[in-house]
C-alpha cells in the first residue's frame, strides 16, 4: 500500500534533477518523467499554446542582449528551452515588430518562457517530495 | 478567418489568462479539486481586472 514513506523511498532513487532539466526542455516532461500524465498533458498545452499563439502573432524572438530589456527578454524566452532553440533554427518570429498584436506576441513567448520555468519547478519539487 | 495576428487586445487576454490561470493551478496547489479552483480563481481576476483597468483607463482618457 502506499503510503507518504514509500513515496519519499521512491522519490530518492536516480539523478534528482532529471525531471527539472527534462521539464525545462520540453514543456510538460517532467511531469510525464515522474508519471503525472494529465498535469504534464495540461502544462504541455498551456504552455505549447501559449508559444504557438506568441509566434502565429509575429512575436519577436530575442536574439541578442543589447540592452537590459533585451537581457530580460532573452531570460524569458530561454525558459522555453527546446522550443526558442528549434524557433530560431527554423527562423520562426518576427525580426521586426510591424503590427500590434506582434507586441503581443512577443510578450506571450517570454511568459510562456516564465511558465515552462514555473512547470519545471513544480516537478522538481514533485520529485524531491516536497510536493505531492 | 481565425487569425492569432487579427487578435482582438480582449481575445488576447482570455488567451493569455486561459493558459497562464491552467500553470498557475496545477503548479500552485496540491490536490486536483483545489487546483481547478484555484485556476478559476485565477482566471476571473485576469480577465476581471484587465476590465476594470480598461475603464479606469478609458474615464481617464475623457
Amino acid at each position: 500500500m502506499a503510503n507518504p514513506q514509500n513515496k519519499k523511498t521512491d522519490s530518492g532513487s536516480g539523478f534528482v534533477y532529471l525531471p527539472l532539466i527534462a521539464g525545462w526542455l520540453v514543456p510538460g516532461a517532467g511531469h510525464f518523467l515522474l508519471r503525472k500524465w494529465g498535469r504534464g498533458a495540461l502544462l504541455a498545452l498551456a504552455i505549447l499554446g501559449m508559444f504557438s499563439v506568441g509566434i502565429a502573432m509575429q512575436g519577436k524572438l530575442y536574439s541578442g542582449a543589447k540592452d537590459i530589456l533585451e537581457m530580460l527578454g532573452l531570460a524569458g524566452d530561454l525558459g522555453n528551452g527546446l522550443l526558442f532553440i528549434v524557433s530560431r533554427a527554423l527562423g520562426l518570429g518576427g525580426d521586426q515588430i510591424q503590427v500590434t498584436t506582434a507586441d503581443w506576441g512577443t510578450r506571450f513567448i517570454v511568459v510562456a518562457g516564465l511558465l515552462n520555468i514555473i512547470a519545471a519547478v513544480d516537478a522538481h519539487n514533485l520529485r524531491t517530495g516536497r510536493k505531492t | 478567418m481565425f487569425s492569432p495576428s487579427h487578435f482582438s487586445h480582449f481575445a488576447a487576454v482570455v488567451l493569455f489568462a486561459l493558459f497562464a490561470s491552467i500553470v498557475f493551478g496545477i503548479t500552485q496547489r496540491a490536490t486536483p479539486r483545489r487546483m481547478v479552483r484555484y485556476g478559476i480563481y485565477c482566471f476571473v481576476l485576469f480577465v476581471g481586472s484587465a476590465i476594470a483597468l480598461s475603464w479606469v483607463m478609458f474615464f481617464i482618457a475623457r
